[in-house]
Order: structure tokens, then sequence, then C-alpha cells
């Protein structure tokens, strides 16, 4: 199923057309439980992939496996062709939803440096930027991703009290600053107001296709993003499948994968309405409950999305 | 400990020699260099301490300080070094309680309770050292008398090995503390930093005790620190404007207490204390001036789009 898409220009052309993040039959286990299995995957430079799939599957697990935090029972991962958690700097992060505490008093534009030369040692020297090449470097990197956000108005304000759709565009040009090839997004859209939703959706697309960037993002909802995917991954219990949304989010495709029935929807505006599984997903505010038992070991039922995504 | 009492000095309101004064005792010098170590130290550990949210540890720390100092005492030793001694062995505890590092290890009733305990050995230190009046008002409380020139030179070596160890790590701690989980991901030692910290904490803790005594460390630890980011935002500026509040603070309050009778550790949190509220006031005072300015700029807007509505509601 995996089909090598024809890609924007490429970055490295010592790389070619090698894929930049490669999974060749996958399989995670978590406390003695396989999450999933067999995961074939290859993204080109620029393509943006959504991880989909039920609560507890261990989507958040896929993105942890790639960083090389979560190592794999079996199969390989190759990011920019080396083992995971070598590639450094080429990989950005956006971990699930935190949001700063409202009393937090550091400026958004600190947060964004960080992502930039947080994890050097030592303290930057009071000079003046005009005497330090390097600070004027950084400083101008740190101000051209902020504007790619669209976060100039606010980069400035303390992070606190940014609201929940801005901190998301502050994180985001953080991941950016080292101009990473692959952006692993752990669910951005998650707790975002509709119209914010869209907004950052647009944006990820955008950063997508122009800084060429290769964007893996583990979705709770595939809707908002649809129109800018090349590639989706659905992950279920013990298999997993991979292609085109037209390929993939499929009734047939989701039937077999999950071994129940399973009836894709599709909108008259496009949005595609996944329904089936004995049981609806059960509410938004449990879900975090749900990943985190399934972490543990002890998630139960493996049930695709139901209505969920008509409710919304 | 007689020359302090004798130097209850009348205040002449001509600062010149209101400061000759005071610093033709010798005493009254070495309060003042310890006093600024203490400060700006204590300001920039205390700086991360808000950042992180420790400052429960941050107690407790301080707690586990008292009976360390009155043991010292107990056995002839300075109570400085029983101040070092017993803080830096805490942070190395707290640092292995599980959960440490995420304000759950330091915050757990097992912490409580040794500190409870800890505490009561210090009270039964003081108790078996008879004759040591007011030596517990001194070690709860803070004290400015008898800082030898080898304390002081101890302090500040003490001070400039923090100091150093904090610039080395401060970068990568500071992501660590604002952001954790991207901060491992990006190959940040996160649980290695957050011990680093808890010992560089626990003698930051011990020098402030000195002058603050261990109930009053917050005065030069948490306030500072706390009232410098009210003020700004930025790092680059909140660090050293935390120092520089720090050494004042611990400044005027050594001259109050010796132009008076009242303590020290009374002044200097007083002082600290002060800062912060109008910081506070400055601060909230600010945030309603920005609010009232955008609610001004967005209100005429319609009004100007749509002249006709206050007509139309006046009319309803």
């Amino acid at each position: 199923m995996n089909v090598s898409l024809p890609t924007q220009q490429r970055r490295d052309p010592t790389r070619g057309d090698a894929p930049v993040l490669e999974l060749r039959d996958a399989a995670v286990r978590v406390g003695g439980r396989t999450l999933w299995s067999g995961v074939d995957l290859a993204i080109g430079p620029g393509e943006f992939t959504a991880v989909l799939g039920p609560n507890g599957v261990g989507k958040s697990t896929l993105l942890k496996a790639v960083l090389g935090l979560q190592s794999l029972a079996s199969g390989e991962i190759r990011v920019l062709g080396a083992p995971p958690g070598q590639a450094g700097r080429a990989v950005g992060y956006l971990p699930q939803r935190r949001s700063f505490d409202p009393s937090l008093r550091i400026r958004g534009r600190d947060i964004v440096g960080l992502g930039l030369d947080g994890d050097r040692w030592g303290v930057p020297l009071p000079v003046p930027a005009r005497f330090s090449a390097r600070r004027r470097a950084a400083q101008r990197r740190i101000a051209e991703v902020i504007e790619l956000v669209g976060a100039s108005a606010y980069a400035d304000r303390p992070i606190g009290q940014c609201s929940g759709g801005e901190q998301q565009r502050l994180l985001i040009a953080q991941a950016l600053c080292r101009r990473p090839d692959v952006l692993l997004l752990d669910e951005p859209l998650d707790s975002l107001d509709l119209p914010n939703q869209a907004a950052v959706a647009r944006l990820i697309g955008r950063i997508c296709c122009e800084e060429c960037v290769s964007v893996v993002m583990v979705a709770h909802d595939v809707n908002p993003i649809l129109s800018y995917l090349d590639r989706v991954v659905y992950l279920a219990e013990g298999g997993a499948a991979t292609g085109t949304p037209r390929e993939v989010i499929t009734s047939e495709t989701l039937t077999k994968l999950y071994g129940t029935p399973v009836e894709v929807l599709r909108t008259s505006d496009g949005r595609l309405v996944v329904v089936g599984g004995p049981e609806a997903p059960a509410l938004h505010t449990d879900r975090h409950e749900d990943d985190r038992r399934a972490e543990a070991g002890h998630a139960d039922d493996r049930a695709p999305e139901g209505s969920a995504h008509a409710a919304r | 400990m007689p020359l302090a009492d004798a130097a209850t000095a009348p205040w002449s309101w001509n600062p010149l020699t209101d400061v000759q004064l005071m610093w033709s005792y010798p005493f009254m010098v070495n309060a003042f260099r310890a006093g600024a170590v203490i400060a700006v130290l204590a300001a920039a550990v205390g700086w991360f301490v808000v950042l992180r949210r420790q400052t429960f540890a941050a107690h407790t720390l301080a707690v586990v300080g008292f009976p360390g100092a009155s043991g010292a005492v107990l056995v002839g030793v300075a109570a400085g070094y029983g101040y070092f001694a017993f803080c830096l062995a805490a942070a190395v505890v707290i640092a292995l309680i599980p959960g440490a590092g995420q304000g759950r290890g330091e915050e757990s009733a097992l912490t409580g309770t040794v500190q409870a305990f800890l505490l009561a050995c210090g009270f039964l230190f003081v108790a078996l050292y008879k004759g040591f009046l007011g030596g517990v008002n001194a070690l709860l409380f803070g004290s400015f008398l008898g800082i030898s020139d080898g304390q002081v030179a101890l302090l500040a070596v003490v001070a400039a090995v923090v100091l150093a160890a904090l610039a080395a790590v401060g970068r990568p701690l500071l992501f660590a503390s604002v952001d954790t989980s991207v901060a491992a991901a990006r190959g940040v030692p996160v649980r290695a930093l957050s011990t680093v910290f808890l010992v560089l904490l626990g003698a930051a803790t011990a020098e402030a005790s000195q002058i603050t005594g261990s109930l009053l460390v917050f005065a030069l630890l948490v306030m500072p620190a706390a009232t410098a980011q009210l003020l700004s935002a930025r790092p680059v500026v909140s660090l050293p404007l935390g120092m520089l509040i720090g050494v004042a603070v611990s400044w005027l309050g050594l001259t109050a207490a010796y132009f008076s009778p009242y303590p020290v550790g009374f002044y200097v949190t007083s002082f600290a204390f002060g800062t912060y509220v109008l910081a506070r006031l400055w601060r909230s005072a600010r945030t309603a001036r920005s609010s009232r300015a955008a609610a001004g700029e967005s209100r005429p807007r319609p009004a100007a789009e749509r002249p006709a509505a206050p007509a139309g509601r006046a009319a309803a």
C-alpha cells in the first residue's frame, strides 16, 4: 500500500529521493502487549502524514519510537538514513498539548529561542547583539520563525498570558527553529476551538510545502487536515494501514484492518465520517485517561473512531 | 555581641556620617560583604526556584538547616558548617526520592514528615546546649553578628562555585524548567539537571540561612527573584534585576537593623516584601491600562461604522 508520491524540491541533494523517514515492519510492545505491528512507511521530503487510529492504540508511541525514546519489538526505523535518536537537530518535536502556567513570566520569544540553542551548555554572555555575529544570526532566525507562524504580534508577551492557539503557534515556531527535516506533532489541534484548529492546520500545511519539512502529525480528527495530507497511517491493534487518504480511509480498508464492519461516509463538503465499531469512543475529556491507561498496558477495547467525527 | 547592643546608634540624617559610623565596625563591614555575596547567589538560584515552582523544596532545605546549625553549635563548630552539611545532604536525599524534579517528590508526605522530625531535633540540640540564650532566634530568624573574615571568604568561595555551576548548566536548565518534554526529546538530561539544581539550591539555602535564619530564607531566595520576574518577562533583564533587588534589600535591612533595636531578619524580609507588593501593584496597574487601551481601541470602530447604532439602542 506504500505508494511513493512525487514531491517538491529536495532539500539535501546528496540524499536524493531517499525517504526522510522510513519504518520497515515496525512493531512496538508496551507492558507485554503489542500496540501495533507491521507498520511500513516511507515519507519523502515535504510530505504531510497523519497518524490516525482509535484511542490508546499507540499513536504517540509511534512518535516516541521515531524520536528513539521507545524501542521497537521488531522491524526498523530510519530517520534520514540513521537509527532513531541520532538525527538530533534534524527532528523537531511538539509533544502532546502542554499549556503554560498563566503565571509563567517568560516571553514567547525566549521560549522559541530555546528551540534554537536550549540544549547548549552555558549561558549566553551578556554582550550586546551588535558585537556578536552568532547572537545576531540567532535573533534573525527567531524573528523569522515567529513571522512564519504569524506570532509577531504577541511574541513579546509572557507566554502564560497567550491563548491556547497563540501558544501552539509559538511552540510550532520553537520546533521549526533549527530547520528540521522532520517535524513530529502530537495532537497539535487538540483543545483548540474550531477556527483555531483550521488556522493551525493551514499553517502546518503551508510550512510543509514552503519549508519542505516532512510533517508527521498524530491526529484525533482527520477533517481539519484532510485537504493538506499526502499520506495517512491508520493504526489498529496488531496492524496498520498506510497510504494516501483516499486509499486508506475507505470502508474496505478499515473494515479489513479492524475485522469489524466500518463505514466511511463523505459529507457534501468533503468531510469524512468514520462510522462503525461496536462502541463509540468515550467523551473527549476521557481520551487522555484512555491514552494513559493504554500506555500502562491496561486498555482493552479497541474500536475505530466512531461518530466523534460526525459530532464535530 | 555586646558590641551590637551598644551599637544601636542614633540615626543622624546625614547618610555619609551614618555609613562611616556603621562601617567603622569590622563586623558591620563583614555583614555587608556577606550580605552582598549571599543576596547575589540567592537571587540567581531563586530565579530558577520561582520558575520551577520549587519553593517547597527550598523551604524544606532551609528548615533542615536548623538542626544542622544548632547541632554544629552543640559540638562546637561554627553554625555555618552545620547549615552547609545538612542542606547539601538533604538536597541529595530529596533528589533521590522518586518523582523529584517534577514537583512531586519534594512535596510528598515523606518530605513533610522528615522535615518536622529534623526541626524537632534542632530544638533538642538547642536545649542540650545550655547557656545558648538568644541563639535559637538567631538560627531561626537571622543575625548578622559575628561573621568573621574567614567566614566571608568561605561564603564567597561557595557562592563562586555555585554560580559557576549554575552558569554552566543555565540554558539547558531553563529549557528543562519551562518545557520538560521538549527538552528531554532534545537530549537535555532533565533528571540529572534537576538533581544538580537541588544540590545548588541546598548550597544557596545554606548561605541565605546565615543572614536570614532558617525560617526567613525566602526573603532572599524567592522574593527578589519573584519581584524581578514580575517586572520583566525577559530572562536577560529579570535575572540581574533580581540580584540587584536582593543586594539592595539586604544592605537596607542591615542598615536599618544597625540603627534600630529590631532584628535584621525582620527588616530584610519586610523590605523584600514591600518591593514585591509594589511590583505586583505596578504589574496589575499596567495590565489594567493595557486592557483598557485594547478595549478603547476596539470600541470606537463599530461606533464609526454604524453611527446609527447608539441612537437605535437609546430608542429601544
